[in-house]
């Protein structure tokens, strides 16, 4: 396993949760799509006794699946497939044909941007009215409109009309509604088409912090980037029944093995939801992990080619062996592009003892462009690292500047020639 | 494992999709507050004179109808105090097409809404007619001054007019929510309604005092709740010789009649709400 698969692999294990807070029991839903819609006046003087034919076009087939208290669970699937339906099924917008929903908490539905927004009312009536609806009362609307406006940062826009509001500042005033709502359970659905990349980056922290505070969230999305990163299981939808369930990077994979493929017969169900292994106890702390310059002082920004070292501070509980020590960096839209780690050795960090703090140090000359990168770190145990002792995908992050003229994610070493060789003659 | 999950393992409960009520009561009553306010707001926004508008209309077609009935037809003449009985009648009967008219299409206009939320079904019509009631509230502000401007004199009874109204606001939430949940699945019920509102403003005793009718077809007319209410509101507001619904049909068990309709339209409403409620979303 390399480093990058171990990192991810933490961040879902795939195990169903032992305290589900949504269960869903064998889940069917049919739409009655009429033939000939009987709607008018004339029609109905015409034929009046004619009963509407309605062909049936099943959504969803037998979809059982829990979702745990502070879980981030991922609906995936392709167009069609019957997540939209499945995830308006549980916020209680469509009433299933068969089978059992059950939840433990408020859900709070955000299937579309801005539900109910009226583009003759001032963004200032929308929030207030937009709150409501999510299900704060009046006065707790008023008292969060603050935080609302503030993070969507729009306060300057506050009394003009929303119909004057671009698409993308009307997400952030949606968005940002949303989570200020206080519900226990979110319901997304693919909200984050839309907005420009630090608006998204704001989404992503979000969502960070919904995860670290140990919201429940249920996402429906394409983008298996997201899933990855911040799912801790998924499932994947395949003509309405449930193609796999369990871990976000297999999800993940599937679906985008089944996007490039030709539609073929179902494969079996694959039950992700058998006990997986005990659960990783603390074993090590990551007591610090922070970026400095050449001349060792903290920083936030590096210079493009300046020398940077990256510093990671673990404190062991226990006794470890063989350890392995792994840094990385990625960019903000989760590219892997430099890792660093001890798997290769011939020596492998000799034993670390109870108590005893390590200290991990990574030297480089900044290779990486503008924009903000974010370091990961971890520390394995066993004799394939197999074993995971401390991890964190984002303990700290730095931004990047003053980077010209670099093709790609970062300055790569190389040499560019070419020779030319004179035409050949037509004879 | 996070010190939440350790808790104890959270109650399910079964999940039944949406339904006329379901939500809570207090969730219910402040989006029905708020959609009604914000449609209030909305009638009459970007128009100069603003919600004076919503008084033009009444006083417009009262107005008319006075002209009509006193200087043309003789319907009016010599009935005491038939100005202020005729604009009674003419503000209850058009707060009363204003709900049920708008309320038609009410729940497919707010289709991106129950497409996309879970809330109470129920809130839909009711916000409806709280919004026409808001604009009759408005009104009646202005006829309590035409009221006394003409003469008549404050009683005791006029402490019972809310009565009047918050009948009319039950019986109208009645018929919006047989129309706004059937409308779903026949477009047909529109221009249905459009006809049955106009006979029964002409059958509703709005334009003319129940004791012009003939005979036993009081009863008939009175037997319609809306007639009835507008019946007390002029013998309790304009004039007592008027008499009350029960009275004038023949006795307490005679009043009982357009009551009982009352209640059985909205007991109705509620029944065909409560059982189309849960297709509407994907009935849209």
């Amino acid at each position: 396993m390399s480093a990058v698969e171990t990192a991810r692999a933490s961040v879902g294990d795939g195990r169903a949760p032992e305290l589900p807070v949504i269960a869903i029991d064998g889940l069917t839903k049919t739409f009655r799509l009429p033939r000939h819609r009987v709607s008018t006046l004339k029609e109905r003087a015409l034929h009046p006794l004619r009963r509407t034919v309605y062909d049936e076009l099943r959504i969803l087939q037998d979809v059982s699946f829990t979702v745990g208290r502070g879980e981030f669970f991922g609906i995936v699937g392709r167009n069609g497939s019957g997540k939209s339906t499945l995830l308006k099924c549980l916020a209680g917008i469509y009433r299933a044909d068969a089978g059992s929903i059950r939840v433990a908490e408020r859900l709070v539905p955000f299937i579309e941007l801005g539900v109910g927004f009226n583009p003759d009312l001032t963004a200032r009536d929308n929030v207030l009215i937009n709150a409501v609806m999510m299900g704060l009362s009046p006065r707790e609307a008023r008292n969060r409109f603050d935080a609302i406006v503030d993070f969507a940062e729009l306060r300057e826009f506050l009394d003009l009309k929303l119909k004057n509001y671009s698409s993308g500042m009307q997400v952030r005033l949606a968005f940002s509604t949303m989570v200020h709502t206080d519900a226990d359970v979110l319901l997304i659905d693919e909200v984050l088409a839309v907005g420009d990349a630090a608006f998204q980056q704001k989404c992503f922290d979000v969502f960070h912090d919904l995860r670290d505070r140990g919201r429940t969230v249920v996402l429906v999305t394409h983008d298996m980037t997201v899933v990855e990163r911040f799912c801790h299981r998924a499932i994947l939808l395949d003509e309405g029944r449930i193609a796999l369930v369990g871990d976000p990077i297999d999800v993940g994979q599937r679906y985008l093995q089944r996007n490039f493929e030709a539609p073929g017969p179902l494969p079996e169900p694959e039950n992700g939801d058998e006990p997986g292994p005990e659960p990783p106890r603390v074993r090590a702390d990551i007591v610090d992990v922070w970026v400095q310059d050449a001349v060792g002082r903290r920083v936030e920004a590096v210079v493009h080619g300046e020398e940077l070292e990256v510093h990671c501070l673990y404190e062991s509980h226990e006794a470890i062996d063989r350890a392995r020590l792994d840094v990385w960096i990625d960019s903000a839209e989760d590219a892997r592009v430099f890792g660093a780690s001890t798997m290769d050795w011939a020596e492998p960090p000799r034993a670390i003892g109870v108590g005893e703090r390590l200290h991990v140090r990574v030297r480089l000359r900044n290779p990486f462009v503008d924009g903000r990168w974010h370091v990961g770190c971890s520390l394995l145990a066993g004799s394939a690292g197999q074993d995971i002792v401390a991890l964190d995908n984002r303990a700290a992050s730095f931004v990047s500047y003053g980077a010209r003229d670099v093709y790609g994610l970062a300055r790569v070493e190389h040499q560019l020639s070419y020779d030319r060789r004179p035409a050949e003659g037509p004879g | 494992m996070s010190a939440r999950a350790a808790d104890e393992a959270p109650r399910l409960r079964e999940m039944h999709g949406p339904s006329a009520f379901a939500g809570g009561w207090q969730r219910f009553v402040h989006l029905t507050w708020t959609i009604a306010l914000t449609d209030f707001r909305l009638t009459y926004f970007g128009s100069v004179l603003g919600y004076l508008w919503s008084l033009v209309r009444p006083f417009l077609t009262f107005a008319v109808l006075l002209v009509v009935f006193t200087q043309i037809f003789n319907a009016g003449k010599g009935v005491p105090h038939f100005a202020p009985m005729l604009l009674l009648g003419v503000v209850l009967f058009l707060f009363f097409a204003e709900a049920t008219n708008s309320a038609v299409s009410a729940v497919v206009n707010r289709e991106s809404l129950v497409r996309k939320m879970q809330f109470p079904r129920l809130v839909i019509p009711l916000s409806v007619v709280l919004t026409a009631a808001l604009n009759l509230a408005v009104n009646l502000v202005p006829v309590a001054i035409f009221v006394l401007a003409s003469g008549v004199e404050v009683r005791a009874t006029w402490l019972l007019a809310p009565i009047v109204v918050l009948a009319l606001v039950a019986f109208a939430s009645g018929v919006a929510m047989i129309l706004s949940s059937l409308y779903v699945r026949f477009r047909d019920v529109a221009p249905i309604w459009a006809v049955v509102s106009q006979v029964l403003f002409y059958g509703s005793a709005v334009i003319y005092t129940i004791d012009q009718v003939p005979g036993d077809w009081k009863r008939l007319v009175l037997a319609n709740p809306v007639a009835s209410l507008i019946q007390l509101s002029r013998t309790w507001v304009v004039d007592p010789a008027q008499g009350t619904p029960a009275q004038i049909m023949g006795g307490a068990a005679w009043g009982l009649v357009p009551l009982a309709v009352g209640i059985a339209v909205l007991a109705l409403g509620l029944w065909v709400f409560n059982h189309e409620a849960p297709r509407i979303a994907e009935r849209l």
